[in-house]
């Protein structure tokens, strides 16, 4: 018995050092010429320097890097845990196009990846780049902003989105590193970077010290923009900046909440217009409200760069006015409301928070400040409360935010059209499980409410309307409703109603840490309970896997088509501006 | 449906029971004069440059005082600590690398350990009311205003 019990260990102990050395970045990774990132080799055992032979294209790799690499003799992990050997090169470049294929050895170990190096045309196709991201919009959320918006008859949309004009398209795979699943960070990363990474990461490779400053970094959209041109930036999203699809245009950490850090790395590369919430981040520990832990007041130190600050719409409007360049606008401690609350319920935390601008106010000033400069931009416009509440399987509240996101689509749509020099991309950075089945139908016979949910051509047609033509139904609790249905989510109480007293809460954790059905919603008229098909430990429904939808219209646009990786759509961008090349003095 | 014939029985029944509770938990400081603090009237200004407490919450400061609220999900069994929110918290930001707290939360440190209810069910906390920058030294937890010395029953 103590013998099998000491083979099992050293099995298992076998089956462990025998995983692969790691190569960062990782095998397949896609390099545009002249961009930086960090090169990282992890042994899984300790070595010996002088056993590392690494080679590129059968060359010593320190004469085709022309650096020299820091060798750590022991990386350490959890409780001083060693890990291996480490060597690290950090802001390596590659000049010219081409395929590298890297072998590393070491003692018993070896590894080999290969890099595609990619140049991009001489010349830019198009002055200006406006990427709009709708986090989270999948299928369902584009089909039921048209029906709501614009109608339909005898089964043909009464009108189009703005989204709907676009000319060319593409399916996106948005899968991480680590997992076939996916979140906003790693995302909205591979866009940005050209590189995928793990979920959680931005901008580096996540390696496997704990230190999450620390990882293989690659460089971002923005810097590769401030490297190689003289753009401006835009960065404009309802969420907190330095939540994770805004700071992917500029951050590197391997932990999305460190979101502190995250409003450094934007003072690092200050966008020209910065417009959201999260205003907690930017105020010392001190100032109530603060989520610091620090002494630092960011409000101030964007203040002495330069930036002209904005707290509500009104300030906005008047610093969009001004020739200062540079724009913060903070409107919210938080996140800030869904559209459905701050336009029309008033719920939410809008009575704190009583004059948020929204999506389109933002797109437009920002537009208007970065089509200023001669040499052209990039503006990043993300409509975040899509995903935040399709979350908590808050669906009114989350097409009401794609109609507004389709409304900012305008924006950019009418600025393309006296600029035809864009590019605009429509995208969203991963999809979540949710479908419409039919309609929800009050007039129904039945005392149930699952009796009213129309299916086939029960489903009829739902009856919104836009009596004033702002785009928006007059009001999301119609009689005969759109039917939008999750494929999981935590435990909950399913309403089959529109929550107009503040954003649905499906589920509240329990002493065991548990996410249970909220009780609030149990005796909403007809409930009836859901039992959640993920984990007791998950809050709210989760992203799927499923492709995202691309589209785009303007020079450059050519490049999508067909299937592509996530971090394919950075290449198309780098070659629309021909980042390849230095276009500064 | 509910008829109401019933329901004023069983929620006299229940107020009954919470105060006999409330009595039994807060042993000796029940004697003592609690101003009740809500947590609508915490802060006078909401703004994004930040948050202004309001005069009650500064003339509270250093007394006695009842807050009603929910019990955070602790962030470890043992914590010195709990969080005080005003609605139960559907998200556990203490688990998930990018869940925030809202704003106006109240920190609790209890003068006796007590076990930790379910963090659906309301609680009303009895303590010393402090304001101002703390960071809490065992975990690194920051707040703005807390309650010393404190107890709570459920209501």
């Amino acid at each position: 018995m103590r013998n099998l019990f000491a083979t099992l260990i050293a099995t298992t102990f076998l089956a462990g050092a025998a995983q692969a050395t790691t190569i960062y970045p990782l095998d397949r990774a896609t390099v545009l010429t002249g961009s930086p990132f960090d090169f990282k080799v992890e042994f899984n055992s300790v070595v010996k320097p002088e056993d590392v032979k690494v080679t590129v294209n059968g060359e010593d790799y320190k004469a085709v890097f022309g650096s020299e690499p820091e060798f750590v003799a022991e990386e350490k992990g959890k409780e001083d845990k060693v890990l291996g050997s480490a060597l690290v090169l950090r802001g390596l470049t590659i000049a010219n196009a081409g395929a590298y294929k890297i072998e590393v050895s070491a003692g018993s170990e070896t590894k080999s990846v290969t890099w595609d190096v990619y140049g991009t045309s001489e010349t830019p196709k198009a002055k200006n780049i406006i990427f709009l991201i709708g986090d989270g919009l999948s299928v369902a959320h584009r089909t039921a902003a048209r029906i709501m918006s614009k109608g339909m008859t005898e089964g043909k949309a009464n009108g189009r989105l703005n989204m709907d004009e676009m000319d060319r398209m593409a399916f996106v795979g948005t899968s991480a590193t680590d997992a076939v699943a996916t979140d906003s960070a790693n995302t909205m990363s591979a866009y940005m970077t050209g590189h995928k990474t793990a979920v959680n990461a931005l901008g580096v490779y996540a390696d496997r010290t704990p230190d999450s400053l620390d990882d293989p970094k690659v460089e971002t959209f923005a810097e590769a923009l401030r490297r190689q041109t003289k753009k401006s930036i835009g960065i404009v999203s309802p969420a907190e900046v330095e939540d994770a699809t805004p700071a992917a245009v500029v951050s590197h950490t391997r932990k999305r909440g460190d979101k502190a850090e995250i409003v450094g790395m934007l003072l690092d590369v200050k966008p020209d217009v910065l417009l959201g919430g999260g205003s907690a981040y930017f105020l010392g520990k001190d100032t109530p409200g603060s989520k610091r832990k620090d002494d630092k007041d960011y409000i101030k130190l964007f203040q002495d760069a330069g930036y002209t600050l904005a707290t509500d719409k009104a300030e906005l409007e008047k610093a969009a006015g001004t020739n200062t360049g540079k724009i913060l606008g903070l409107f919210h401690t938080g996140n800030m409301d869904s559209t459905l609350d701050r336009e029309f319920l008033k719920k939410g935390t809008v009575e704190k928070f009583p004059n948020q601008p929204g999506l389109v106010d933002m797109t437009k000033a920002a537009l208007g400040e970065l089509s200023k400069n001669p040499e052209g931009f990039f503006l990043m416009v993300e409509a975040a409360n899509i995903d935040k509440m399709s979350h908590p399987l808050d669906w009114d509240r989350a097409v009401v935010d794609t109609i507004e996101f389709d409304q900012a689509i305008g924006v950019a749509r009418e600025f393309a059209a006296k600029n035809p020099d864009t590019l605009i991309v429509v995208t969203g950075d991963h999809t979540h499980g949710v479908s419409i089945i039919g309609t929800v139908d009050d007039e129904k016979e039945g005392t149930e409410m699952r009796e009213k949910v129309g299916t086939y051509a029960s489903a009829g047609f739902p009856n919104y309307t836009d009596e004033n033509g702002d785009g928006y139904p007059d009001k999301i609790d119609v009689t005969r409703r759109l039917f939008l249905s999750a494929n999981n989510g935590p435990d909950h109480y399913e309403t089959f109603r529109p929550k107009l007293d503040g954003p649905f809460v499906p589920a509240v954790q329990n002493e065991n840490k548990e996410y249970v059905a909220n009780e609030a919603y149990k005796d909403v008229p007809g409930a009836v309970f859901v039992q959640g098909n993920i984990p007791k430990e998950g809050d709210s429904g989760v992203h799927a896997v499923d492709d995202i939808v691309l589209q785009s219209t303007g020079p450059g646009s050519e490049g999508f088509k067909g299937y592509m990786e996530q971090s394919d759509v950075y290449r198309v961008l780098a070659d629309t501006f021909a980042l390849g090349v230095k276009q500064t003095q | 449906m509910r008829t109401p014939d019933r329901s004023i029985p069983l929620l006299t029944r229940r107020q009954a029971l919470v105060l006999a509770g409330a009595a039994a938990m807060f042993g000796s400081s029940v004697a003592r004069a609690a101003e009740t603090l809500g947590f609508n009237e915490l802060y006078s200004k909401f703004g994004v440059l930040g948050l202004e407490f309001s005069d009650k919450v500064k003339q509270l400061t250093g007394r006695q005082v009842a807050i009603r609220g929910f019990m955070a999900p602790p962030l470890k069994a043992e914590a010195a600590f709990f969080v005080l929110t005003e609605i139960p918290m559907s998200i556990c930001p203490f688990c998930s690398t990018d869940a925030d707290w809202p704003d106006n939360i109240v920190v609790v440190y209890l003068g006796e350990k007590q076990t930790f209810v379910q963090p659906s069910a309301p609680i009303e906390v009895r303590g010393t009311l402090e304001m101002g920058s703390w960071t809490d030294p065992e975990t690194g937890f920051l707040s703005l205003l807390r309650l010393r010395q404190a107890s709570y029953a459920t209501v």
